[in-house]
């Protein structure tokens, strides 16, 4: 059996437009004045017949518009690209299309349109539930607001996610405690909570290389939040499928799951990667970042992609193991042990078993509680 | 061949900075020893290292031909010497082959430690000198007062000092001039056997080893059998040639001359600076009187970050000793870095002149050790023994008393920073000699545990005065003290390669210090880490790396997984640059950085 079917098979879009850039976002995101949807749309239904013709004979399971901000894409355009999806493959049983919004009111409007045009979950980049730290992370939209917004995509979708950032500046483990347990009240199944990250090349890097993002916590007291997010989500019953996603068990992201469990997904839209088997073997995809590069290139070379790069064993061996150890289900340890060609050695996993960071039950391993907040070293760990 | 009368043979004496390079450019280039388009900066600095650290490691030699004011023609020989302090065998040997020195002074700076250093060596071999100002274009040049600083310090009539710009070539007639007029000319005979002085050697790639030498009395020719008298080995002189500074063919080389000669001589270990050269038939009787080998003072253990590197490390040292003798080597093992080698420098700046070659022109990356000094052990049966590593320390129940290296240190420095001088001086077990005044400037002279000062001394006297201290020592011979070895363990296992020799009164402060530092080197692991200083089973510090709390990436989806896959990749590469001591990774830099004392 081809490894990827062990993950399964998604479809990814990505729409690389915002109508601001937020402070700390290293997403593929621009922002522009003016798109032109139906040169989008000519390009996106394109590259959808490019990836049919080489994996139509597969169900599919998932599709996910991410960017940027998807909420900006016109209900005509979700809804083509989703006839064309429709045409070209057999679905899941169980297709799950997400779409990412922002919780601005203009976008609430098109909600309605997009359960339409066949979206079946939406994922809301809420944020914060304090209007301060929401302009603080250079976000649009208030606290009001989202709550209006979520009202409205709770009566229009069966299944809603919300994402908030915490370790934020000058946040107390309190604050933390009362924003998580208030939008527990808010009947969610699903959550993505994120420890801010200060990456390179945003502007809260630049900042903070200044020395100019003050107030940020120190590894203990992020590593306090972390714990206390753990034991609030799972007390109220949607415990931590992943590092930083949390939801009523049945109620996970099927899309996101297929990154973790290593299966196949076909990346389409600017900067987007993806992971495709051939008989030849595995392929990392990629699409060059720039919105126009990445058009001009479908336009005249019929194909968004740059070189296609073939995975060796042992790539797919690491990239198995970093996605797949990220989940609480863990990895299946004689399939990371046939990709890498070699049995681990058997001291390597007890004396981290020793050291309470890893279980291993039922032919899986995976971190603990307590190698979860040190995931990166116990993969150095692994790999060594 | 040049008649005695028309020969004068020089160094320059001068602290580092004070232009002494740029100075010997000028002489080679207004004499047209060189084209103009031939000139690169600093030419007779030939290593990189010497170029980069604007420093001279290597004497070297240039033949310049001069027509003086006078209507004749002069050969002038330049011996080029380094500046620093741990060079300063190079300079002896150098001196005792010219007749006279000139003294550059930078007028903006007056006199240094090392300009004192190097005069005397000057004096000491009887040379007649002459002071040049240099720099004398800068705004901030005192000349007045650098010359009666020259007067007052060094005890030398600065009345005739010549002003100059070396980097302009302003005044550089005059310094030619001198040169001829108040430099004297060598003397010796030319009918009398061969008596040449060994003054160098190095290791060339396609000649083999180049010998320089001064001749004293009769005339060298190509193709002579010779003799090093004290060695006794024969050769047969292939080429023999001077320095402008390419090598230059001559047919001989009679007395007061400078030259070099090849003769199928493998190894610089094969010859001996200060050594006569003579005919084989007809010889010299007496030999000059000879050098003392430079020794080495500091010690320290180079091992290979990669221990499948072990080999070619092997092969970069026997490389470098081709061309440098005054390093020791032998193999060490440590149970902490494995194989690798304990090498003996002159100095620090040697050390890490020979580590940055290493690991440079050989590609190699090193771990370098704390670097240590020769303490002598007086065993309990009388033995005496040399120790240059503190983990070859044998059981205190042998030994009798320790005895460790001490110098004697001249600092110069502006008296706004003296007392901080005096401060570090007394923080590193110093007794006060001597301390006088020459302006605003301070001459202090410490009696100083040679230990104290082979590590970070000079860095942290440049920190406390800003950069306006010199410095230079003298060995001094061996005292009795009461040293301890301090062994440091790390997740309680020893490591072999961080233990030290150190004073006992001050075991407590420095153990404090060496935990807290590898405390911050040491990065948190999955566990926490006990990390101690001990004397004997006496545990004199400690601290307690915590465990890693948080190291997890918040966010990682499908168009993560290369990019967090090549960071994985890189880190694993990394991981080669640690150590693993049982269960602990130690980063190479720690085994130098734990030992930096900031106050």
């Amino acid at each position: 059996m081809d490894d990827w079917r062990h993950g399964g098979f998604g479809l990814y879009l990505h729409w690389p437009f915002c109508t601001s850039k937020c402070p700390y976002c290293d997403f593929n995101s621009h922002v522009a004045a003016q798109v032109d949807q139906t040169r989008w749309q000519h390009a996106y239904l394109a590259e959808i017949d490019r990836i049919a013709e080489e994996t139509d004979d597969r169900v599919l399971n998932t599709v996910f518009f991410g960017g940027g901000t998807p909420s900006l894409m016109d209900p005509d355009l979700v809804a083509a690209i989703l006839d064309r999806i429709g045409a070209r493959w057999r679905r899941a049983n169980d297709f799950e299309v997400t779409l990412e919004a922002n919780p601005g009111s203009v976008e609430a409007g098109r909600f309605r349109a997009y359960g339409a045009a066949g979206v079946n979950r939406l994922s809301m980049g809420v944020q914060a539930l304090n209007d301060r730290d929401l302009k603080r992370l250079g976000r649009m939209h208030s606290v009001a607001e989202a709550r209006r917004a979520f009202d409205i995509a709770r009566d229009t979708f069966g299944r809603v996610s919300f994402d908030l950032i915490y370790a934020r500046q000058d946040q107390a483990l309190d604050d933390w405690r009362r924003e998580l347990t208030e939008a527990l009240s808010m009947a969610v199944d699903h959550f993505s909570l994120y420890q801010l990250t200060v990456e390179e090349g945003t502007v809260f890097g630049a900042r903070a290389a200044a020395g100019h993002l003050k107030g940020l916590p120190d590894e203990d007291r992020a590593s306090d939040m972390y714990l206390i997010t753990q034991e609030i989500c799972e007390a109220a019953g949607l415990p931590a499928y992943e590092i930083s996603n949390h939801a009523r068990p049945g109620s996970e992201s099927r899309h996101n799951l297929i990154y973790w469990r290593y299966g196949d997904y076909a990346g389409i839209g600017p900067g987007a990667h993806g992971r495709l088997t051939s008989p030849a073997g595995r392929w990392a995809t990629e699409a060059p970042r720039g919105p126009e590069e990445w058009l001009q290139r479908v336009e005249t070379a019929g194909n968004g992609e740059t070189p296609r790069e073939l995975l060796s064993s042992s790539d797919q061996a690491t990239e198995y193991l970093l996605m797949g150890m990220r989940l609480s289900e863990g990895i299946v340890l004689g399939r990371w042990q046939a990709l890498r060609g070699a049995d681990i050695p058997a001291d390597r996993i007890t004396g981290l078993i020793d050291l309470g960071l890893l279980w291993h039950s039922e032919g899986r391993i995976g971190a603990t509680s307590t190698g979860r907040p040190v995931l990166n070293a116990l993969l150095r760990e692994l790999l060594a | 061949m040049t008649e005695l009368a028309q020969i004068r043979n020089f160094s320059i004496v001068a602290h580092i900075d004070h232009g002494k390079s740029t100075l010997a450019d000028r002489l080679i280039q207004s004499t047209g020893t060189v084209a103009d388009r031939d000139m690169k900066a600093q030419l007779l600095d030939s290593m990189d290292i010497e170029r980069e650290r604007g420093i001279t490691i290597k004497a070297n030699t240039v033949r310049i031909d001069y027509k003086a004011k006078d209507g004749k023609s002069y050969v002038l020989n330049l011996i080029d010497t380094p500046g620093h302090v741990d060079f300063g065998y190079e300079v002896s040997r150098s001196m005792r082959a010219v007749e006279g020195s000139l003294l550059v002074v930078d007028a903006s700076q007056g006199v240094e430690a090392q300009t004192l250093a190097n005069v005397y060596q000057a004096i000491d071999a009887n040379h007649e000198i002459v002071p040049v100002l240099n720099k004398i274009d800068l705004p901030a040049a005192e000349p007045e007062q650098v010359k009666a600083q020259i007067e007052d310090v060094i005890g030398l009539d600065a009345s005739e000092a010549i002003p100059i710009s070396a980097k302009s070539g302003l005044g550089i007639p005059d310094v030619l001039e001198a040169i001829v007029t108040r430099l004297p000319a060598p003397k010796g005979d030319r009918n009398a056997p061969l008596k040449a002085m060994l003054v160098d050697s190095w290791y060339d790639a396609y000649l083999g080893v180049v010998v320089m030498i001064r001749v004293m009395d009769g005339v060298i020719r190509k193709g002579d059998r010779i003799k090093m008298m004290q060695t006794g080995a024969l050769y047969g002189v292939d080429r023999l040639a001077v320095l402008k500074p390419k090598m230059t063919d001559i047919a001989e080389l009679g007395p007061g001359e400078i030259g070099v000669f090849t003769a199928s001589i493998k190894q610089v270990r094969d010859t001996r600076v200060g050594d006569t050269i003579t005919h084989e038939r007809k010889g010299c009787e007496t030999a000059l009187p000879g050098f003392k080998p430079s020794q080495p003072v500091v010690f320290c253990g180079l091992f290979p970050v990669d221990a499948a590197d072990f080999e070619a490390l092997r092969d970069a040292i026997e490389k470098l000793a081709l061309n440098d003798a005054s390093f020791s080597t032998e193999m060490e093992t440590s149970a902490a870095l494995g194989f690798g080698f304990r090498m003996g420098f002159l100095g620090l700046l040697h050390l890490e002149v020979v580590r940055d070659r290493l690991e440079r022109e050989y590609d190699l990356d090193l771990i370098t050790t704390a670097p240590s000094v020769v303490f002598k052990l007086h065993m309990k049966d009388g033995e005496v023994r040399d120790l240059h590593n503190p983990a070859d320390m044998p059981d205190l129940t042998y030994v009798d008393h320790i005895e460790e290296p001490r110098i004697k240190a001249t600092i110069m420095v502006p008296d706004d920073y003296l007392g901080d001088v005096l401060k570090l001086c007394q923080d590193r077990r110093g007794i006060q000699m001597d301390l006088t005044y020459a302006g605003n400037r301070a001459m202090v002279v410490y009696d100083l545990p040679l230990a104290e000062v082979v590590f970070d001394f000079y860095d942290r006297l440049k920190s406390v005065t800003k950069g306006y201290a010199s410095f230079d020592y003298q060995m001094m011979g061996y005292r009795e003290d009461w040293l301890v070895k301090m062994s440091i363990l790390v997740n309680d296992e020893p490591v072999d390669a961080l233990s030290i020799m150190v004073h006992r009164d001050r075991a407590e402060a420095r153990g404090r210090v060496m935990v807290e530092k590898l405390k911050e080197l040491i990065p948190r692991h999955m566990f926490k880490i006990p990390i101690q200083a001990a004397i004997g089973g006496r545990v004199i510090a400690r601290e307690t790396l915590s465990a890693m709390r948080k190291d997890v990436t918040a966010k990682c989806y499908g168009g993560d997984a290369t990019r967090k896959r090549k960071l994985l990749d890189k880190q694993k590469a990394g991981k080669k640059k640690m150590r693993q001591f049982g269960k602990v990774e130690i980063p190479q830099e720690a085994f130098i950085n734990a030992l930096k004392m900031d106050g």
